[in-house]
């Protein structure tokens, strides 16, 4: 499903390279886990993953299901079943979250040659998504994000990704700033969505979003590099032991 | 200055000349109002189109841009009338009344005159009353702008319209759009006078249609608006179109009384709406909103001046302006409030939002006040769209194009929402998304 080879980026503006040779393979069913220190880089490949063009390629290549991504826009990506869940969500004044979702689930759909969704259709996804992720529908009527809570921004995230249906889901740190309950919630959300056709790529700090989302495998991110790829109990290894170890390997 | 050194006329100055010599004899008035238009010919006689060097218009040089005046349009084909208000619906759906002025004249028979009859509404043409004998009070000039260029024009030409009188205390149930039709090339000028009785409450929607080739279109709306009398006035200029279009509104606000309006313009090549507004009466209200999108070369100039000439009125003066290609935007914004005008309230702020990197924006807020005991702030920001905002909708699969509809829409809306008629919401967005799609 994503093949990443030899992956380097650095940042646009002023040439610091972020991304120093990042070699990944996720195949469809499979879920990854990325972890790894302050600023190794993990968020800076969600961008690249997305087509942030905040950041330059280098060298190296990324294939999406067999093709080129790199050379898709943003939102060609997303049509192609790229998603996003962002660390940070961004609010976006005067644009209703109502508005947004059918007009980017639209958007998608006609681009990948599907007739757009009708009213009630688009309405009955989106009460079952929300109720499922706990979502009260008056959240969705104010504007997009828009004075929701940290938590709250999280779980729309996954709200979003419920409703798109993406081919591959890539969490940057969903679970910080929510709270047990919804911690459980939205892994629950997300573990719906485990398919034999869909792959996630799991960032975190906490061996805890673990246990609910079991990865197959876990990788360390560090200064750039993916430094050690284990399985889930290197998880339970670095919450014990710190990144240590693998942060001097990688210098 | 000596008045008495003569200019030289542009073409466009001349060709005014030889229209007011060849319509002077068709165009309705008394004796007094005839003195007036040949007053207002002579002013311009000796000063000229409005230029560059008349502070007011600075920023937006109309005797430049006219590069010749086109006659008066003449009388319009019904028939050509109502085809254009069917296929030229600014509005679509909306539950309204209308009335129809067409080439610069008022078409009582394409007007709901009876229906408003019965919502305490009496439409008169104004011909019949600027022949009578208070008739040169209907052309009476802004207070703050006496000597205002457009409004000269305006009084030189003015060609038709309507007094719209709303009965005291009459709430009328739908919007009145007041509709003007280009049915063929040609200038037009008209002059429209509202008169909302004590009490009353309307929401007029003007709007401008038809074949807007050739020819600017100069009107005047003059609002007295009564004591605890509510006025909503949405004003639309859109369409593209070579010649001017210049709108003036004059409001006179009495005592706990509400002036609410929005000016929405989208396409013109030149397009200026200037508004003076008095606070006669105390505990009053005025709202002012100010939606502009301008692309290619062409300007758009939103002006104002506000006086507050009597103590404890609020107003709000909040305009939004998007700029694409080499287009040049203008606000220009002043409240007056005068020395024993205490506890008045004034709160302006202008917003512009640059599409390219050529646009250009004047803003110019100012306060003169006089008074020592009022709040009054102003603000003006110039910002281009968030590549962030861009970014987090693109990565939803909104295409480019789409995404930044969605961003200029969340922009312009906060000030239609603020302005708050939301029967006319879905309308003002419909025609955001026409020019976002067309210019
Ligand atoms: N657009 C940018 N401009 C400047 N610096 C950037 C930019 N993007 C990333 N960086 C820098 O690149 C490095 C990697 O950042 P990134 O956000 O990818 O780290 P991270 O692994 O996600 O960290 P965290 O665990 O704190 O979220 C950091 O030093 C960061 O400051
Ligand atoms: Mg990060």
């Amino acid at each position: 499903m994503l093949e990443i080879k030899n992956l380097h980026a650095r940042i646009a503006e002023d040439e610091t390279e972020i991304l120093r040779g990042v070699n990944l393979t996720v195949n469809p069913g499979e879920v990854h886990a990325i972890m790894g220190p302050n600023g190794s880089g993990k968020s800076t490949l969600s961008y690249v993953l997305a087509g942030k063009d905040d950041y330059e390629i280098t060298e190296g290549e990324v294939l999406f299901n067999g093709e080129n991504m790199l050379d898709m826009d943003p939102d060609e990506r997303a049509a192609a079943g790229m998603f996003l869940a962002f660390q940070y969500p961004i609010e976006i004044p005067g644009v209703a979250t109502m508005e947004f979702l059918k007009t980017a689930m639209n958007a998608q759909r006609k681009a990948r040659g599907e007739d757009a969704l009708s009213i009630p259709d688009f309405m009955k996804r989106v009460k079952a998504a929300a109720n499922h992720l706990n979502v009260s529908m008056d959240m969705l009527k104010r504007p997009l994000n828009v004075g929701f809570s940290g938590g709250e921004k999280k779980r729309a995230e996954i709200l979003q990704m419920s409703l798109l249906e993406p081919k591959l889901c890539v969490l940057d740190e969903t679970d910080s700033g929510l709270d047990i309950d919804a911690l459980r919630i939205v892994s629950q959300g997300v573990n719906t969505l485990r398919s034999p056709e869909r792959a996630m790529v799991v960032i975190t700090h906490y061996q805890r979003l673990l246990d609910h989302i079991v990865p197959d495998v876990v990788h360390v991110l560090s200064k750039g590099r993916i430094v050690k790829t284990g399985d889930k109990d290197l998880a339970l290894e670095l919450e014990k032991n710190g990144y240590a170890d693998y942060v001097d390997a990688a210098a | 200055m000596n008045a008495s050194v003569p200019i030289k006329h542009t073409q466009a100055e001349s060709d005014l000349f030889d229209r007011f010599e060849s319509a002077r004899e068709a165009l309705a008035g008394s004796v007094a109002v005839s003195a007036l238009r040949e007053a207002a010919v002579d002013q311009l006689r000796d000063r000229g189109l409005p230029h560059r060097r008349v502070e007011e218009y600075k920023y937006s040089d109309l005797r430049a841009f006219m590069k010749a005046a086109a006659l008066l349009a003449t009388a319009a084909d019904l028939s050509r009338v109502q085809a254009i208000l069917e296929d030229q619906d600014l509005f679509g759906g909306l539950e309204r009344y209308r009335i129809v002025i067409a080439n610069g004249s008022y078409l009582p028979t394409l007007s709901d005159v009876d229906a408003l009859a019965t919502e305490g509404v009496t439409v008169t043409n104004l011909n019949d009353a600027l022949s009578g004998e208070h008739g040169a009070q209907l052309l009476a000039p802004p207070k703050s702008g006496q000597n205002d260029g457009v409004v000269a024009l305006n009084t030189a030409f003015v060609q038709g319209g309507v007094i719209v009188d709303v009965a005291e205390g009459a709430a009328v149930s739908k919007p009145v759009e007041l509709v003007q039709v280009a049915a063929s090339s040609g200038a037009q000028a008209t002059r429209i006078k509202v008169r909302a009785g004590a009490g009353a409450s309307l929401h007029l929607l003007e709007t401008f249609i038809g074949d807007t080739a050739e020819g600017e279109v100069n009107s005047v709306f003059d609002y007295d608006i009564a004591d605890k009398a509510h006025l909503a006035a949405t004003r639309l200029i859109v369409g593209n179109c070579d010649s001017a279009r210049l709108l003036t509104t004059i409001a006179t606000i009495g005592a706990e009384a509400e002036f609410r309006s929005l000016g929405f313009m989208a396409g013109p090549k030149f397009a200026r709406n200037q508004q003076f507004i008095n606070f006669v009466g105390e505990n009053s209200e005025a709202k002012i909103y100010g939606v502009t999108m301008v692309g290619r070369d062409d300007l758009a100039d939103q002006t104002l001046i506000v006086d507050h000439a009597v103590p404890h009125c609020n107003s709000r003066e909040f305009f939004k302006t998007v700029l694409d290609g080499r287009a040049k935007g203008v606000y220009q914004g002043r409240i007056n409030v005068a020395q024993h005008a205490q506890k008045s309230d004034g709160e302006m702020m202008t917003q512009a939002l640059l599409l390219s990197e050529e646009a250009e924006m004047a803003n110019k807020p100012e306060l003169e006040i006089f008074a020592d005991d009022v709040i009054c702030a102003h603000g003006a920001t110039s910002g281009q769209i968030d590549e962030d905002l861009l970014f987090y909708l693109r990565a939803r699969g909104i295409p480019e194009a789409e995404a930044k509809t969605l961003l200029v829409l969340a922009f312009l809306s906060e000030a239609i929402e603020e302005y708050g008629e939301d029967d006319v919401t879905e309308g003002l967005e419909a025609r955001v998304r026409d020019w976002l799609a067309s210019h």
